[in-house]
């Protein structure tokens, strides 16, 4: 298992590596000039080419790739604006912040809004499904069947708005969404987050539901869960222990899968109410041709995910003893 | 369907009258590689699923292959038809070597050797009809038999018991054994010389199991067709194969004509093996003369077989020179000709049932001797 | 003791699937002693099944429609809560399934699987439980049982998951055991040793055992009586000897003739059963055999076999509208003879 784990680590490096080497590609291949953005009124040739050699654009592209991992690295005090420590991804183009840092003030949002709406679409998500598969056939299961299957079809974009709208404006019954330091105000960072986690969490909710109820009939229907019933064991007992079990492989893959999804659907949630998370800023370094932000946003959001997919492999082997044991 | 009870007499006369040498299997080695290691992964051992056996099969020959699983009889079969490339030795067809052959050299031995498969419902494409089932390798092989491949089609239809008006019919549209009966028309499309039937019956129920069996031998009767009948049903494959060979852990342990190895089994395990066979007997008194024979444990993994004779550490005969030195497939004395066995140290060559009572499994014996103990008598 | 263990009473058991109601088990009477083996025979389809999860109401009560009496030591059990089977399922009831790898979870060790119904119906504690597991597992045959039980299902054998189910089965010491195809997945040796175990078991346990298989080599093995099921009902019944030496049913007949055995005569053609079995969403008319039957046309009485259906099988006469005489001469003069 552990041979495992390291390998799997192995293999996220490369990906990382890769990532990082076709984010670079796109960047110049993509036909506009940050200098361009940057020197604004005065721009003249002399300027422009002032702005590159400074933002070290007028090197080759592979040089330029080198120093970059070279001061992801390592670190580097070659930049005008000051030193910057190791991982290093330079200064932004736009605002000369240090990335690493933007990053850091940016996390806390991005995970507080990502985090929260996990929590609440599998506390919701599963729990319907599970009632729904425990109460096969009723009026509970179809309405949740078909209620899950009405709102999967939604789309962020549509829901965001709409409870904003609605909720807050109309009502009055929520707060403008807002991201409050939990450390300052627990209080005020949950009232301000709650609309955003609604909207988050709402479809992948529905989804959820959708596939624990057919995850668990599919498991009821196993021969070792005949077998539990065959020995005497309780219709509970048989369903929490026996195929929730089996059931939680399936989810525990998807839910991997999903944690791409749940940033890109961050990403909009955060742009729909203006929350200052990775997301936001990731949409401001395309929009500046902001390369050392747009790595880094990248590179970071792209490490969050391979981490959080070794987790999820790693607790196959807690649910599954045939791969732990393998 | 009126069927004549007896059969004709069989075109070829068995092993001792030669007929042509249609297939010749020699030293067939399939080993698949285990995985593992770190970091690196790498081989680390191997499945030796099929490890050196010899054999042959004549023209219009229908010869059977038993043993349980893991024993390497399906893998022979794949590898006879080619649809895997053996490790070593070679599979030679009518003189031509076609071990390594590519693709291309294997198109035209291709529609000489057809392959009927075990579950007839993965076997067959769903989306297509039974007519472009069956008429699929006369169009891959461009063959156009005379007035028509639909014409043909519907004469395999007919051959095999179908209705030829299902020629537009789709697979889900018949019963499994209406399925077998159209894996069995694919497989004479091209007028095959060799067929390999691997399981072609286990899947279908008892009743039907005679139908598909019967159609089986009608087709080898008829059409001269030689057969590799892979099979663990010991009777089935009596009734249908005039050689059998025995295989255990990618070996063959015995070998010869079929009344010789179901009357006079050399080798232990093919012993085992009959004895293990439940029978109905349909005699009015108790015969009680059956011998029983109950092997210890499972076959042992083909990752790392035993040394020596690989049946050793479940027979009851075993010595210090079987774990030491592997027997070799040869004829022995007491033996018919044709009929050869790998073992040091041999059964008898009766043809009278021996009573014996060999129980190898611990949890049987000490139920058994627990039962004796308290006066009871054995049924 | 007069009262047999198990009495089962013209039961009857429908589904309701998307084309229509299918009629798996029609008009089913049989009887079983403390002690015995029943051998129940016939080919998917026949409702062998589905009869045995009906006993212990395994069957899916939203689609399943159960008519008719199940007399378990004189409690009915059709009618029986649910918490009342719980009670006796795995206890005085317990079973045996077909192919032990998807029978037994991947997600549990052995020991714990076997030890759970001790645990349930014994009130014992965990490590009682896993004691009593460890020594079931003993009497199995399991080598090294102590390690063994904390092995997981699939680092065993084909053959010793198979023995871990029967320890499962038996931990209870239950009256009535229900095996379900129990060598069908395993090989001809292991498959012997293991219809042996049951034996043997049977007599330390004193277990009724009812015995569901398609193979009639091996319910001649096993069973002290014979029921063959064809298409939801009874055909015949009897004892071993009755039923496979004196066969009363052209569909009896008709397995015989067409399973080849060891010491049958190789020249002959095999005689199958023409034909597939029925659907059961739309059973024949009058006796569910007659489009397959070679001897419809012999009855007296022209289309009676298509038009009447035969009263079920009792214990001397078949399900058959041919007379005690023909049954008795077609099968000596012609059934047994083809026999080799």
């Amino acid at each position: 298992m552990l041979r495992f784990l390291v390998r799997r680590i192995i293999g996220a490096v490369v990906i990382l590596f890769l990532l990082s080497i076709v984010t670079f590609v796109l960047f110049f291949g993509v036909p506009r000039d940050p200098a361009l953005l940057m020197c604004g009124k005065t721009c003249n040739p002399d300027s422009i080419a002032n702005i590159h050699h400074v933002l070290g654009l007028d090197k080759p592209i592979t040089e330029q790739y080198w120093i970059f991992l070279h001061n992801l690295v390592a670190g580097s005090d070659q930049f005008a604006q000051g030193p910057c420590p190791a991982p290093c991804f330079g200064y932004s183009y736009h605002t000369n912040d240090l990335v690493w840092s933007t990053l850091m003030d940016r996390l806390p949002t991005t995970v507080s809004l990502t985090l929260g709406a996990a929590v609440c679409f599998l506390v919701v998500g599963l729990g319907t499904g599970l009632l729904a598969a425990w109460r096969r056939g009723t009026l509970v299961d179809k309405t949740a069947t078909a209620g899950a299957m009405v709102i999967s079809s939604l789309q962020i974009y549509f829901i965001g708005p709409l409870a904003l709208a609605i909720l807050v404006y109309q009502t009055h019954w929520f707060d403008k969404p807002a991201y409050n330091e939990f450390t300052g105000d627990p209080l005020s960072w949950f009232t301000g987050l709650i609309i955003p986690w609604v909207v988050l969490s709402t479809i992948f909710a529905a989804q959820y539901t959708r596939m624990a109820r057919s995850a668990m009939i599919e498991q009821l229907q196993e021969e070792h869960v005949r077998t539990a019933r065959a020995k005497g064991m309780s219709r509970s007992y048989v369903f929490f222990r026996y195929a929730w079990r089996g059931s939680l492989i399936p989810i525990v893959t998807i839910f991997g899968i999903d944690l791409g999804s749940l940033l890109g659907g961050a990403i909009i949630t955060e742009y729909t109410f203006g929350l200052p998370g990775l997301g936001q800023l990731a949409v401001q370094s395309v929009f500046f041709s902001d390369l050392p932000l747009l790595l880094g946003v990248m590179l970071f959001a792209a490490t969050m995910i391979l981490v959080f997919n070794i987790v999820v492999d790693a607790t196959y082997a807690f649910i599954d003893p045939r791969v732990r044991l393998s | 369907m009126k069927e004549d009870l007896v059969l004709p007499a069989q075109r070829t006369q068995g092993p001792g009258t030669d007929g042509e040498r249609l297939l010749e299997v020699k030293g067939l080695t399939k080993h698949f590689p285990v995985k593992g290691g770190f970091p690196i992964r790498r081989t680390v051992g191997q499945v030796q699923a099929v490890d050196g056996i010899d054999l042959t099969v004549h023209t219009g020959e229908s010869f059977g292959l038993v043993g349980e699983s893991g024993c390497g009889k399906s893998t022979t079969g794949r590898l006879i038809t080619r649809l895997m490339e053996p490790t070593a030795g070679t599979v030679t067809y009518r003189g031509r070597d076609i071990s390594h052959a590519s693709r291309k050299q294997l198109a035209p031995i291709r529609s000489e050797i057809q392959m009927i498969f075990q579950d007839p419902y993965s076997s067959l494409n769903p989306r297509q009809t039974v007519g472009s089932i069956i008429s699929g390798p006369m169009e891959i092989n461009g063959i156009d038999p005379q007035g028509g491949r639909e014409k043909r089609v519907r004469e395999l239809l007919e051959i095999v018991g179908l209705n030829p008006e299902h020629y537009n019919r789709f697979p889900h549209e018949f019963s499994g054994g209406q399925r077998q009966r159209i894996g069995v028309a694919r497989a004479l499309a091209l007028e095959p010389k060799l067929i390999v039937a691997d399981e072609p019956v286990s899947a279908l129920d008892v009743s039907i199991q005679a139908q598909v069996v019967n159609l089986l031998q009608q087709v080898q009767n008829d059409l001269g067709i030689a057969f590799l009948f892979i099979a663990h049903d010991l009777a089935i494959v009596r009734h249908f194969s005039q050689r059998v060979a025995v295989m255990y852990l990618g070996k063959i342990i015995e070998v010869g004509d079929r009344d010789s190895i179901y009357t006079r089994p050399r080798h232990p395990y093919t012993h085992a093996l009959l004895s293990a066979v439940p029978e109905v007997s349909l005699t009015d008194e108790e015969t009680g003369g059956r011998e029983r024979i109950r092997l210890a444990g499972d076959v042992p993994s083909p990752i790392s077989p035993p040394s020596g004779c690989r049946f050793r550490t479940r027979c009851w005969k075993a010595r210090d020179q079987c774990a030491t030195e592997e027997p070799a497939l040869v004829r022995i004395s007491g033996n018919h000709e044709g009929h050869l066995t790998a073992c040091h140290f041999p059964e008898e060559p009766t043809t009278e049932g021996r009573q014996e009572d060999i129980v190898l499994d611990p949890a049987l014996a000490a139920l058994e001797e627990a039962a004796s103990d308290d006066g009871e008598e054995r049924a | 003791m007069s009262t047999p263990l198990l009495s089962v009473r013209d039961l009857h058991v429908s589904f309701k699937t998307e084309d229509g109601v299918v009629r798996a088990v029609d008009r089913l009477s049989f009887d079983l002693d403390r002690g015995r083996t029943l051998g129940i025979v016939g080919e998917s389809g026949s409702g062998k099944s589905v009869t045995n999860l009906t006993v212990l109401g395994l069957h899916n009560p939203m689609f399943t429609t159960v008519e008719g009496e199940i007399l378990l030591d004189g409690q009915e059990l059709t009618t029986a809560r649910e918490s009342e089977l719980e009670k006796l399922r795995g206890n005085k009831v317990a079973m045996i399934f077909q192919d032990p790898l998807t029978a037994l979870s991947p997600y549990y060790t052995v020991g714990r699987q076997i030890a759970e119904p001790y645990m349930k119906h014994n009130g014992a504690t965990k490590k009682d439980a896993w004691e009593r597991a460890v020594e079931m597992l003993g009497k199995v045959g399991i080598p090294n049982p102590r390690q063994r039980a904390k092995d997981y299902p699939h680092q065993f054998s084909g053959g010793m998951r198979q023995r871990a189910m029967i320890a499962m089965a038996l931990i209870c010491d239950p009256d009535l055991l229900i095996a379900d195809e129990p060598t069908t997945a395993l090989d001809v040796t292991v498959q012997a040793q293991i219809l042996d175990l049951l034996k043997d078991l049977q007599r330390e346990f004193g277990s009724g055992i009812i015995f569901i298989t398609h193979d009639l080599g091996v319910i001649a093995d096993m069973a002290d009586d014979i029921m063959v099921m064809y298409a939801g009902s009874a055909v015949e019944r009897g004892t071993t000897a009755q039923v496979l030496r004196s066969p009363r049913h052209p569909y009896t007949w008709g397995l015989l003739n067409s399973m080849p055995r060891l010491d049958s005569d190789t020249g002959v053609r095999l005689s199958p059963i023409l034909g597939t079995p029925p659907s059961l969403l739309t059973p024949p008319s009058g006796c569910r055999f007659h489009p397959r039957c070679a001897f419809a046309d012999r009855v007296a009485g022209a289309g009676r076999c298509t038009t009447e259906r035969p009263p079920p099988a009792t214990d001397r006469a078949s399900a058959c509208h041919l007379t005690a005489d023909q049954k008795r001469t077609i099968f000596i003069e012609e059934i047994k003879p083809r026999l080799g």
